[in-house]
């Protein structure tokens, strides 16, 4: 096993950062950690690299328990949000430090590091600026060097605090496709944190989603994308329409409209419930085909590239609905503010309990 | 080639302008009333003046002045960072009260300064009758001249390097601290070097100081000719004799190493910041 925790917590003055967390990661995973910022989950990453002591837990780093080791002996590579690279040296001075304060003994010798710190520049596509200043890179190029540092010292796992939440959004894409190809060549088991819910699902082998210092859910981004097991997953992994009604008779009801509640939820007792429909799974059409079809108006409608949003209201419906549906359609269909169109909620989730958003 | 480019527009307008009253202001405070000890100067002829500034005592007064600001200064750059270290990095009580205290030397007289020190090392002194039973004179050596100039020139480390150590964030220690880095590797090849420009400005400051001090030194130093006479004495005992031109000659020469001192002190710093910039 890469990583083990073992009933981490961690409490701050008036709150509690983590609650009893455990978790496993497997040698060569690429886990993210995912939840709105003050979940924890920086404070648990740093709690892994030894940059804070839990209150109480393990935590065991290859089978062997590095719980009160001091950062310095845990052999972790740490990237952080704003790089932290040493500006008063070069790059290649940048990456090399982590080998050149290795004891005399285990020190390599100035050819192998000298070769090591290319082999990595190489690697991480930076090897044309081994000469460079920090203040002379870009944020992307900055981070690249930084994970390049992290990784010279064969961290046993690789952690990475928001590596991409500084860089802007083209970048962060290219470096986030770029990261996950790197990650299959090296295979170091790595856990970064990150609140972007796309970059969580495009990048990791397994999500972790973590609210106010608990694991919500943690599984392939295919399983939490498609099976979130309550509201709060659901909301945080994407857009959402939320309609708050009541469930009665195993039927749903949002104000005039009913619809059949999921067979888990058939023979509960009345009680408030969430019914949640993701933008675009709903369905947009210009003639009815089903009777539970809504009529609707759009009334607003934004260009977003790819995709189109379209804000409706509906006749007997006493929520707003966002839906999104692809540039084709849109044209095909000849929409435009204004419009009359039928209104499908497919794919809907019902939860009960008091969740808020 | 032109000299006086302007790289970009700024928010302040009239590079002129204010040039202008850069170079009168500068004129007007510094380079005029430094200009006459240079112009006193030229009467005396080259035969006295050499004779004027290479006498024995002299010589002697440059040499003392010159070591004690320097070993001042070092002393000041060590305890003026750690000091500076103490007010950024910790938080307790009485803080505010020690930071105030650290610009004291600052606002004291320096007479005043160089009598608490007389009286405090004097042989009957608290210090002063311990001190002297190991055999350790403060008073009336050179020993206590330095620790007279310590004294003044401490709060320019501290103060130059506050702010620098205030900027530097957590996150690189703790990256030195993950990559394997002791505390020590962590300080000497990150932190120092970050802090050097700044902890190289405080002591150039406090070491030019120490050169010019005057106030506090005489008090303590017992002005013993040929072994506790600095520079300034020189001077000012030179006037007691009516002997300005003697006065003027030696106050030139040590206006001129004082001043390609800071030169040099200057080069080096630019030197140093030019690469990361």
């Amino acid at each position: 096993m890469g990583i083990e925790l073992q009933n981490i917590t961690k409490k701050f003055t008036g709150y509690t950062a983590l609650d009893n967390i455990s978790l496993n990661v497997a040698s060569g995973e690429l886990v993210a950690l995912l939840g709105p910022s003050g979940c924890g989950k920086t404070t648990l990453l740093r709690i892994i690299a030894g940059l804070e002591l839990p209150d109480s837990g393990k935590i065991i780093l290859e089978n062997k328990d590095t719980t009160n080791l001091p950062p310095r002996k845990k052999n972790v590579g740490f990237v952080f949000q704003h790089y932290a690279l040493f500006r008063r040296l070069t790059v290649f001075e940048n990456v090399a430090f982590g080998l050149k304060v290795l004891p005399f003994r285990e020190r390599p010798s100035r050819s192998a590091i000298q070769d090591r710190v290319e082999h990595l520049l190489k690697l991480v596509q930076m090897d044309w600026a081994i000469k460079r200043y920090p203040s002379q890179l870009s944020g992307g190029q900055r981070q690249r060097v930084a994970l390049a540092r992290a990784l010279a010292v064969n961290p046993k796992v690789l952690l990475l605090d928001e590596p991409f939440s500084a860089l802007d959004a083209k970048v962060r894409q290219e470096l986030r496709r770029w990261l996950r190809k790197l990650h299959d060549e090296i295979h170091v088991t790595s856990i970064f944190v990150t609140h972007d819910q796309e970059e969580a699902l495009e990048l990791a082998d397994r999500i972790v989603v973590i609210n106010k210092g608990r694991i919500e859910q943690q599984g392939t981004p295919q399983e939490v994308y498609d099976h979130p097991v309550n509201a709060f997953v659901y909301n945080f992994l994407g857009n959402v329409n939320v309609f708050h009604g009541r469930i009665k008779n195993g039927k749903v009801s949002l104000g005039a409209y009913h619809l059949d509640a999921p067979d888990e939820l058939k023979n509960t007792e009345e009680k408030p419930s969430q019914t949640f429909v993701r933008p675009h799974e709903i369905g947009i059409s210009r003639i009815r085909s089903n009777e539970t079809d809504l009529a609707g108006t759009i009334r607003e409608v934004r260009i977003m590239g790819g995709q189109i949003g379209l804000n409706l209201s509906c006749e007997g419906f006493e929520h707003a609905i966002d839906a999104e549906i692809p540039r084709e359609l849109y044209l095909n269909l000849q929409l435009a503010k204004g419009e009359k169109v039928f209104v499908s909620l497919n794919r809907v989730r019902v939860f009960t309990g008091d969740y808020e958003i | 080639m032109e000299f006086f480019q302007r790289k970009r527009r700024n928010i302040l307008p009239g590079f002129g302008l204010s040039m202008g009253y850069t170079v009168f202001y500068l004129s007007a405070i510094v380079i005029v009333p430094l200009s006459m000890i240079f112009f006193n100067t030229i009467p005396m002829g080259w035969e006295p003046f050499l004779h004027a500034v290479t006498a024995p005592r002299v010589l002697a007064s440059y040499r003392l002045s010159f070591s004690t600001a320097l070993f001042a200064a070092v002393f000041d750059a060590i305890v003026g960072l750690l000091t500076a270290w103490v007010l950024v990095r910790y938080r307790f009580p009485g803080k505010q009260f020690l930071d105030a205290l650290v610009d004291l030397p600052f606002a004291l007289p320096t007479a005043v300064a160089g009598i608490c020190f007389a009286t405090l090392y004097s042989p009957v002194g608290w210090l002063g009758q311990t001190l002297i039973k190991y055999n350790i004179e403060i008073i009336n050596s050179p020993t206590g001249i330095v620790v007279a100039l310590i004294f003044i020139g401490f709060p320019f480390v501290v103060r130059t390097i506050q702010p620098v150590l205030e900027e530097v964030e957590h996150e690189i220690e703790e990256a030195a601290q993950c990559l394997g880095a002791t505390r020590w590797q962590t300080f000497r090849k990150i932190l120092l070097p970050h802090l050097f420009p700044a902890l190289l400005t405080g002591s150039t400051l406090a070491f030019a100081r120490g050169i010019g001090e005057y106030g506090s030194v005489i008090f303590i130093a017992g002005n013993l000719p040929m072994k506790t006479e600095i520079a300034p004495l020189m001077i000012m005992s030179k006037l007691d004799q009516f002997d300005y031109a003697g006065a003027s000659a030696v106050a030139l020469v040590l206006l001129l190493i004082s001043f390609s001192m800071l030169l040099l002190l200057n080069a080096v710093q630019e030197w140093q910041q030019k690469e990361y910039r």
